[in-house]
Order: structure tokens, then sequence, then C-alpha cells
């Protein structure tokens, strides 16, 4: 039984999401049922994180097959810290969610599909056989779908299709790359893959097929010339599910990239040659439009590409210190990018727009819920002790140990635009004063709501901004973790080991 | 398109061609067959029942609401996944097989119920999503 | 045989990739479904292809004997197709409703999503 306890997350989602599914029409049941069932997810998420933090690496077998020919699911320390992290953000986004998503859209299932989504997303996490990270990149890509084209106006239409092009096309590709290593090693088993991807004389193969993973993953993870979906679409749903999927979908492909280029591609010259151009190259992208845009959400979107670099980079680099910062950056973004998410969803509550040019004087009008949100706008610049901060440091000090220079100069261009774009929306959407505009009259505005109703609002911004100065004042914890982590990822021995049982 | 030939086959197709999928589904443990394959010949059955006689009598005949077949499935196959962790402290989805085979059936596992999941879920989906297509249309 | 599976494999990828770059959506459709049953006819041929020797064991056997097919390609290309079923439907419904919101087929006119709102 103690085993088992790793695949409680995916056995309560797929509960949950069953349950909801009885309840269709019935929306008030639903939101109850939905947030106990992320809170009891949340709780199971913890009991599990410290089970394996005391533990060690924990396997499940599935059908009682032994290791390569069986599904295995691997808890090592990654992937049940990335399992708590979206056990904290489902928790936020759940809560944010009853309030904020309107009745229509709630009536088509949309707490159902959004436990499917959370179901996919610790599956990938935890499971330890590449086609069955296929397979619940899928349940991701088709529950997101759905949550993305949900309500069905018109802009949410034409970002549902451009992001459906371009993840099924990733999807095709990720699947091409699975293929071609499996006809090089004759197994599926990750672990498996590692011992005998050493053995395969055709190095030209191996290599093309880390590139297909590479294409996979990197539209999937949003790097450089790969990124165009996540613009089109990510602003077009209702905040809580931009939310949702700007924490942690595109986690998932940078998590992918981890596991399968420290895993099975540890090391590789031309692949981290590839990865850090990549990287660099991201950062000034996703920079730079970050910088142009107007509209708030749009903003944050760009962060996300850029962000996405300074993990890549780090990956690429291939030290411990740097995986460490990269654990560290991944820990401190996804709760941080849920969040962002939310404000805007509020800011659009307060003002009924999130365009920077029609907003202003919310410090005037709301002082303490900016001071609210001022925490995580800051702790994404990383100005000290903020989160940001510390695995900024791990990264720079790899990148200066590694004497890539260009690497280096990238973070400093990445941060610093952040701090200039974060001063500009500071500024913009809180200093200034409101300039006027018309506001519509039909809308419910959030000085309109009962106090329940606004607390509903602020408790989950509240609750991501508590873990965000865990995150910064606790980060020697954060560190340790990152740290154990990183050493982990670099000797395999320790996951190969525990997959067989040796 | 309501032919009388079409109108007065499938009424008797439709009792032939369910029955046909509960015996692809039985057969799928050593044979070709199984849930999904059982499931899509199911719904053609259906389908092919609103072809000739109209959707709304296919629905009366379904009685249930095909969206509901998915969480019935769903529920059925989940069961079946984790009976093993809670009553012999296997891991998830271990092949439970009862001692004696029963008539017809054959031998009886958990691994049936699993596939009779993924018939009822494969039933509702494409019916759910054939009737919203031709309602809209 | 494995040359000709390779040429129909190419032509799927090169045809799949070309209609996605087509600019009506029905086009797109078709793309993804010829992508897909090319990517399932990669992994049939990568597990190399094994004339009239299905894996089953026999009846006096305890393990299989000989040279035999690998079953596990095909179990992978099974649960691909049903992925791809369950997402071909849902791309023609995603489609048709855009049909129907936006009057258009062209995807060159889906460009709201990039204007200053």
């Amino acid at each position: 039984m103690t085993n088992d306890i790793i695949i409680l997350p995916l056995v309560i989602h797929l509960f949950f999401s069953i349950v909801l599914m009885f309840f269709w029409r019935q929306v008030n049941i639903q939101k109850i049922v939905s947030v106990v069932g992320n809170f009891v997810a949340l709780v199971l998420a913890i009991w599990i994180f410290i089970g394996v933090y005391s533990q060690g690496i924990l396997v499940v077998e599935s059908g009682n097959w032994p290791a390569p020919f069986g599904i295995v699911f691997v808890g090592d320390m990654l992937a049940v810290t990335l399992v708590l992290l979206t056990a904290i953000a489902g928790f936020a986004v759940s809560i944010f969610s009853t309030i904020s998503v309107i009745k229509a859209r709630l009536r088509f299932g949309y707490f159902s599909v959004f436990h499917f989504l959370l179901l996919g997303l610790n599956g990938a996490f935890l499971t330890g056989d590449v086609f069955n990270l296929y397979v619940w990149f899928e349940i991701i890509i088709i529950s997101s779908f759905v949550l993305i084209s949900i309500g069905g106006e018109k802009n949410q239409l034409e970002g549902a299709v451009k992001y459906f092009a371009l993840n099924f096309f990733a999807s095709m590709i990720f699947l091409t790359a699975l293929g071609v290593l499996y006809g090089l090693v004759g197994t599926l088993n990750m672990a498996d893959i590692a011992l005998k991807i050493k053995d395969v004389d055709n190095t030209t193969l191996v290599e093309i097929s880390a590139v297909l993973f590479l294409v996979g993953f990197g539209i999937k993870s949003a790097i450089f010339p790969l990124y165009f979906w996540l613009p089109a679409s990510y602003h077009t749903p209702p905040s809580a599910v931009s939310a949702i999927f700007a924490g942690l979908l595109t986690k998932v492909g940078v998590y992918a990239l981890i596991r399968i280029f420290t895993l099975i591609y540890g090391g590789d010259a031309f692949l981290s040659t590839l990865l850090l151009a990549l990287a660099i190259m991201t950062i000034f992208s996703g920079g730079v439009g970050a910088i142009i845009q107007n509209n708030i959400k749009k903003v944050f979107m760009y962060f996300i590409i850029c962000h996405i670099g300074f993990m890549i980079g780090g990956l690429a680099l291939y030290t411990e210190i740097a995986l460490a910062g990269v654990i560290f950056y991944l820990i401190h973004d996804i709760v941080i990018k849920t969040n962002l998410f939310l404000i805007s969803g509020v800011i659009y509550r307060i003002k009924s727009t999130t365009n920077m040019k029609k907003l202003g004087g919310l410090y005037a009008n709301y002082p303490k819920l900016s001071l609210l949100m001022a925490i995580p706008l800051f702790s994404l610049v990383g100005i000290p002790p903020l989160s940001g901060f510390w695995p900024k440091i791990s990264l720079i000090l790899a990148s200066f140990n590694a004497q890539e220079y260009w690497f280096f100069a990238a973070l400093i261009f990445g941060s610093l635009i952040t701090l200039i774009v974060i001063a500009k929306l500071w500024s913009e959407v809180f200093w200034k004063n409101q300039p006027k505009i018309k506001f519509p009259k039909k809308f419910i505005y959030f000085d309109q709501l009962r106090m329940g109703q606004k607390l509903t609002f602020i408790f989950p911004i509240a609750f991501l901004t508590f873990v965000t100065l865990y995150i910064g004042f606790g980060a020697e914890h954060i560190q340790q973790v990152s740290q154990r982590i990183a050493t982990e990822l670099m000797n395999n021995d320790s996951y190969i080991n525990a997959v067989f049982k040796r | 398109m309501r032919t009388l030939i079409l109108k007065s086959a499938s009424s008797y197709l439709l009792p032939v061609l369910l029955l046909f999928s509960v015996f692809i589904l039985l057969r799928g443990h050593y044979l070709p067959g199984g849930g999904f394959v059982g499931g899509l010949v199911a719904a053609i059955a259906f389908v092919l029942d609103a072809f000739s006689n109209g959707l709304d009598k296919t629905k009366v005949v379904l009685k249930v609401h095909p969206g509901f077949l998915m969480p019935l499935g769903l529920l059925i196959a989940f069961l079946s996944g984790i009976t093993p962790i809670l009553f012999s402290d296997l891991p998830l989805m271990t092949g439970l097989w009862a001692d004696d085979p029963i008539p017809v059936i054959g031998a009886l596992g958990s691994a049936l119920f699993f596939d009779l999941g993924v018939y009822l879920v494969v039933i509702g989906a494409s019916l759910t999503i054939i009737f919203t297509i031709s309602e809209s249309a | 045989m494995e040359i000709i599976l390779a040429i129909i494999t190419g032509v799927l990828y090169a045809s799949g990739i070309y209609m996605i770059l087509r600019r009506s959506m029905v086009k797109l459709i078709l793309g993804i479904i010829l992508l897909g049953n090319g990517v399932n006819l990669l992994i049939f041929l990568l597990g190399r292809i094994t004339k009239g020797e299905p894996p089953i064991i026999d009846s006096t056997e305890k393990v299989l004997q000989g040279v035999y097919a690998d079953p596990i390609p095909q179990a992978l290309i099974l649960t691909a197709i049903v992925i791809s079923f369950g997402l071909q439907a849902f791309a023609i419904i995603l489609v048709k409703r855009t049909y129907k919101v936006l009057k258009t087929d062209d995807l060159d006119q889906l460009n709201t999503t990039d204007e200053d709102s």
C-alpha cells in the first residue's frame, strides 16, 4: 500500500470528474464538489510529497507487470513536487472558477473537464513510460481544447482553431519521435530506454529522434520559433482557464523536456548548443513582445514565453547548479503565472477591460488589493527577497561558470525587460489617473458584488501570494528540494534502480 | 431519407446489431474484438435506426440520454481499475480472475468490466457527437 | 513491402503537412487525418514487419518460440487511432462552429485575436 500512494492524485481526480458528470446540469452542486475535490487532492499531494521526501523514489507497476513490460508510475522528487504545485494551482483556480466563470459555461461540464485536465497533468508528471506520457498529453490537450472553446465566443473559437491545429501537430511530431525511438531501442519504459540507448550504433537516428522530441515538446512549451500559437489563443478563454493554462500547460512541456533530456539524452553536446541558442532567442523574442503589448493578458503571455527561455537555457547548461536553478524557477513560475492571470481576471471584473490605455487609478481606489497584487508582480521581476530572485542567482552563476556569456547576457536582458514592463504596468494600471472612457452598462462590476463573492475573488490570489511569499522567504527549503532534484536528475542511476527494484 | 426498405430492415437490424456488438465485446479478450469495437457497432445500430425512423424515435428507443452512458461507463471502468487496490493489496489495474469459467461469457475477470465500461463510454460519446451534429445541421 | 510502406508513409506525411498549410479549415482537418495515418503507419513500419507469425503462444508451450511479430506497435497504433478518432470528432465540430460564427472558411480571416482590445 505504501507505494500505491503515488497514484492517488490520478484516482482522486478521475473519481471527482466522474462524480461531476453525474451532476451534469446542477451547477451549484458542481461548484462545491469541485472545490472539495481539489482540496482533497491538495491534502493528498502534500502527503505524497512528504512520503517521497522521506522514503525516496516510489514506484508502482500498474497491472502488476514487472518493470520494462508494464506501465510504471514513478514518484521521484521532481514528479511529486510538480504534483504538489498542480494541486496548489488547481485548488486556487477551482475556487476562482466558482465565481468568475459564468453559468452558461459551467453548464457544459466545465468542472468535470477541469478535473480531467488536472488528471492528465498529474499523470504526465508521474508516468515512467514514454507512450503513456503521450496518452496523458492527449488527455491534457483534449481537455484544454474543451476548456478553451467552451462558451463559443468569436475570438475564443478563433483562438481554439489555432491552438488545436498547432497542438495536434505537436502531438503527431511527438508520436513520430516515439516511433523512431521505439524502432531503435525496442522498449518504451524510460528507465529501460536510458539503459539501452547507449548501445545503439546509429547515433544519427538517435539525434533525429531527440530533435523530433525537441520540436514536439517545443511547440507545447512555446520555445522560440514555435510559440506563435500561444499569444493567439491564451487570452481568449475566461481568466480562470487562462490561469491554469499559463501556470501548468506550458510547464508540462518544460517538464517533459527536462525528463527526456536528462534521463535519455543526458548531456549531448549538439543538443545542448541547440537548446541554448533557442533559449536565448526565446528570452529575447518573449521580452520584446511583452514591451510592445498594451493588453495586460498579452503582456503576461509574452512573459510566459520569455521565462520559458530561462528554464530551457538552464537545462541546456546541464550542470547541477543550473538544474537546481531551473527547478526552483519552475516552482516559482507555476505559482506566479497562475496568480498573474487570476489578477488580470480581477482587474477585468473591476474595470471591464484589460487594456492598459483604458485602465488607471487602481491604487487610489483599492489600496489594499493593489498591495496584494504588487507582491506577485514584484516577485516576477525578482526583487530580493521575493521568490524570483533566488533561482536567477543560480542560473546566472551557472551560466557564468560554464562561460556561456550569451546566455548570461540574455538572462540579464530578460530580467531587466521584466522589470521595465512591470514598472510600466504598475504606473499605467495602478498609479495613473483613470482616463475618461465609457464603461459598459450591462456588466456586473466588482463593486456591485456581495462581500462573500468579493472574498471568493480575492482568496485564491491571497492563497497563491502566500505560497509565493513562502517560496521567497523560505527559499532555503525550496533550494534544498531543488538541489536534491537536480542531483537526482544528474545521476539517473537512482531513477533507473528504483524502476528495476535493484 | 425515409425509404420503406431501410425502415423495415432497420427494425430487424437494430436487435441483431446490438446482439452482435455484445458478442464482439465478449469475444474481445482472446480474439479480435473488445469494448471499443463493440461500442462502435452498437452506436452504428442506433445511428441506422435514427436514419430510418428519425432521431426522436431513436431517443425513445434508447430511453436514457446518451450523455448519461459516459459517466456510467467511466464509473464501471474506474471501479474495475481500483478494485485490486481496495481488496487485494495489488497495484492499480491488476487483472483479477474468477476461478471457474462461466458458461457463455467465459472466464470472468476485472478486465471484462473494464471493457464493459469502455463499451458504454464509446456508445455514449459517439452517439452524443452524432446526435449533436445531426440536430444542429 | 517495407519500401512501399516507407514511400506511403512519406507521401502521407507530405500531403498531410501540405494540407495543414492550406488556408481552408476543411483542408486543415483533412491534413490532420492524413498526418495521423502517416504516423500510425510509421510506428507500424518501425516495429519491423514479420509476416505470418502472430505473437500467440501455442497451447503446448509456456513461452513464445522462434520469430514472432512484435505486438507492441499494434497496441500503440490502436491507442493512437482511438485518440485521433476523438480529436477528429472534436475538430470537425469546432470547425463547424467556427464557420457558423465567422461565416468564413479562410484561416487568414481569423485575426481578431491579434487585435488590441
